[in-house]
């Protein structure tokens, strides 16, 4: 089995954003940044995949700036056997359509069985990228897996809908998947595994595809719609505000 | 401006979101057609009368992407429309990226807003906002709920039908039910929920004394339902439930935009947050900017003097 696992870098959203000069991104400087989380579960369930299938080869693919590795580095210690780094210095002036575009130059040779994205990423929000790519590829696609099984040559997938409700979906390979919260429980890289994976490989391509349908023509914080009394300090302090907050509104 | 609106059934019913398309396009489309997959005796209805591009789901079943990609894209050929929308649901946020895909036309996911001639969109889990420039003559877009004014109408719509010849790798075996609740958090009055800020399981204890203590349920927020420490019956948002109670409680709770769609009609909302910035902050009365676990405690001591 031939299978491929696509997963970005992005900030810490806890991370205190500031807006750029240029308004197109924020300031990079003191922000931590991390596997997108959606795609955690994406390389699990690849490296789960992978696991099961002892002739397989895994391999983890990511578009962005040097610092971009790190993510790769943790996919290899998770398990992918090797990794392709699509070097691009401002990832977050590319589209989710140039983005898939890149993919699909890298892979449309490669006799994928299974790919495997995450469901969207956590900046951006945008859901894109993995149906695109599949598109792009000609294969068929399923989005917001919660559920994989594999039975010779059939996938059968649970999509998961509105208020818990379930779709369930089979097809057969070459297909890809992308990946939804809650779909398995990703492992943590252990030390020895971090060690393997300083070994492993991590082919380097340059990204040549320009052609952008959107770009980001701003960003900025929203206006705090009335919004909420902010309040800090001593927590005895607080809860006796919180309790008073509670008399006044009839609600203790 | 010509606007094309994809309506969206599931088990020969149509779904509501619809009018909220509708109502949003108000702001700047003159020209309405609507397209749809479902049953002749359960059509849309708006105020004007409309084209309805309409194919039958006992032909073409459920939701299957290959089905409805190859009818719409008739459609839009056909009509060749500036602007398609879908509601950002598992529906629209399926089948939009491929129609972008087909028609290598830009596309912007879960829109909030129109604005200034523009479309903002959400970014770093709701923190910051964003609006993009885009290229060529026609854009793809999903709706996030709650962008539009739901608008309603009584005339039906004019049907054109319309068939496709396309064969699927793609099986749609069934759907599968959710799991029976075990408490209905819509009749709750108080509300007190958990989330990822807990940090482990052991303190979703913290939270549920909190909740007795105010006599609420315990909600929760995904993230610890998707890690086994609370059930699927109290997650609220777009996946759990979506609860209006007289208080809220979001306890390390973010305020991402799929959770706020479950509880943003609550009466009042008490956040408790490390973080001042969180966007949970746009729509609580009160946010307490603290450690939840040490918080609590505190809190709890002082509703009992
Ligand atoms: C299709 C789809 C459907 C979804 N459906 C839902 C849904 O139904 N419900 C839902 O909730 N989410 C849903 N999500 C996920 C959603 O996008 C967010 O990922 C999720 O709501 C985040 O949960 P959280 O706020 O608990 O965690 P986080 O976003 O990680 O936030 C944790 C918060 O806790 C704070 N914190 C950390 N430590 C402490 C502490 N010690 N004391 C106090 N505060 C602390 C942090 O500052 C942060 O604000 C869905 C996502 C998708 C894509």
């Amino acid at each position: 089995m031939n299978i491929l696992v696509c997963v970005k870098q992005v900030a810490d959203m806890e991370a205190k954003f500031k807006v750029a000069p240029d308004e197109k991104w924020f300031l990079e400087d003191d922000i931590a940044f991390k596997m997108n989380e959606y795609d955690e579960y994406a390389v699990e369930e690849a490296v789960k995949f992978r696991e099961s299938m002892p002739d397989s080869n895994l391999i983890v693919l990511s578009i962005g700036a040097e610092r971009v590795k790190e993510a790769i580095k943790k996919a290899l210690a998770m398990g992918c056997d090797s990794g392709v780094h699509i070097k691009h210095d401002k990832e977050y002036m590319l589209d989710s359509y140039s983005k898939a575009y890149a993919i699909y130059e890298y892979a449309k040779d490669k006799n994928f069985d299974i790919i495997f994205t995450g469901m969207q990423s956590q900046d951006r929000g945008s859901a894109q990228v993995g149906i695109i790519l599949a598109e792009l590829l000609g294969i068929p696609s399923v989005s917001t897996i919660v559920s994989f099984k594999y039975e010779s040559g059939e996938v059968e997938v649970k999509r998961e809908l509105e208020g818990g409700k379930k779709g369930v979906v089979k097809l057969k390979t070459p297909a890809l998947f992308t990946c939804q919260l809650g779909l398995n429980t990703p492992r943590y890289p252990t030390l020895p595994n971090i060690m393997k994976a300083k070994k492993k490989s991590i082919e380097e391509i340059e990204f040549s595809y320009s052609g952008n349908l959107a770009e980001t023509d701003k960003i900025y914080f929203p206006e705090k719609k009335g919004g909420a009394m902010i309040i800090e300090g001593d927590p005895k302090e607080l809860a006796q505000k919180v309790v008073a907050f509670l008399k006044d509104n009839g609600l203790a | 401006m010509k606007t094309l609106l994809v309506a969206e059934y599931r088990e020969n019913k149509l779904l509501e979101s619809i009018y909220e398309c509708y109502g949003f396009t108000k702001q700047f489309a003159s020209d309405i057609v609507v397209f749809g997959v479902g049953i002749s005796s359960d059509l849309p209805q708006f105020d004007r009368n409309v084209k309805f591009y309409f194919a039958d789901s006992s032909k073409y079943g459920e939701y299957n992407p290959d089905f409805h990609k190859s009818l719409l894209i008739k459609v839009i050929e056909k009509e060749k429309p500036e602007i398609v929308i879908f509601s950002h649901s598992s529906f629209g946020w399926d089948l939009a990226p491929r129609i972008s895909a087909l028609l290598k036309a830009p596309m912007l996911t879960e829109v909030v807003e129109y604005k200034d001639g523009t479309f903002v969109m959400p970014l770093c889990n709701n923190k910051l906002r964003r609006v993009a420039k885009t290229s060529g003559s026609q854009i793809v877009i999903t709706l996030q709920g709650g962008a539009g004014q739901s608008e309603k109408g009584s005339v039906t719509p004019e049907l054109v039908d319309i068939d496709a010849d396309v064969v699927s790798k793609y099986n749609f075996v069934g759907y599968e039910e959710a799991e029976k609740k075990d408490v209905d958090l819509t009749k709750a009055n108080i509300i007190v929920s958990a989330g990822r800020g807990v940090g482990k399981k052991e303190n979703i204890s913290i939270v549920e004394s909190l909740a007795n203590a105010l006599g609420g349920e315990l909600g929760s927020s995904r993230p610890v339902v998707d890690a086994g420490w609370v059930s699927h019956s109290r997650q609220v948002g777009t996946t759990g439930q979506t609860v209006s109670p007289k208080l809220y409680v979001a306890c390390g709770i973010s305020g991402a935009i799929q959770h706020l769609a479950g509880m943003k009609k609550s009466e009042k909302v008490i956040a408790i947050n490390t973080d001042k910035d969180a966007p949970i902050g746009e729509v609580a009365d009160l946010l307490v900017v603290a450690d939840l676990n040490q918080f609590i405690p505190v809190l709890i001591e002082n509703l009992k003097k």
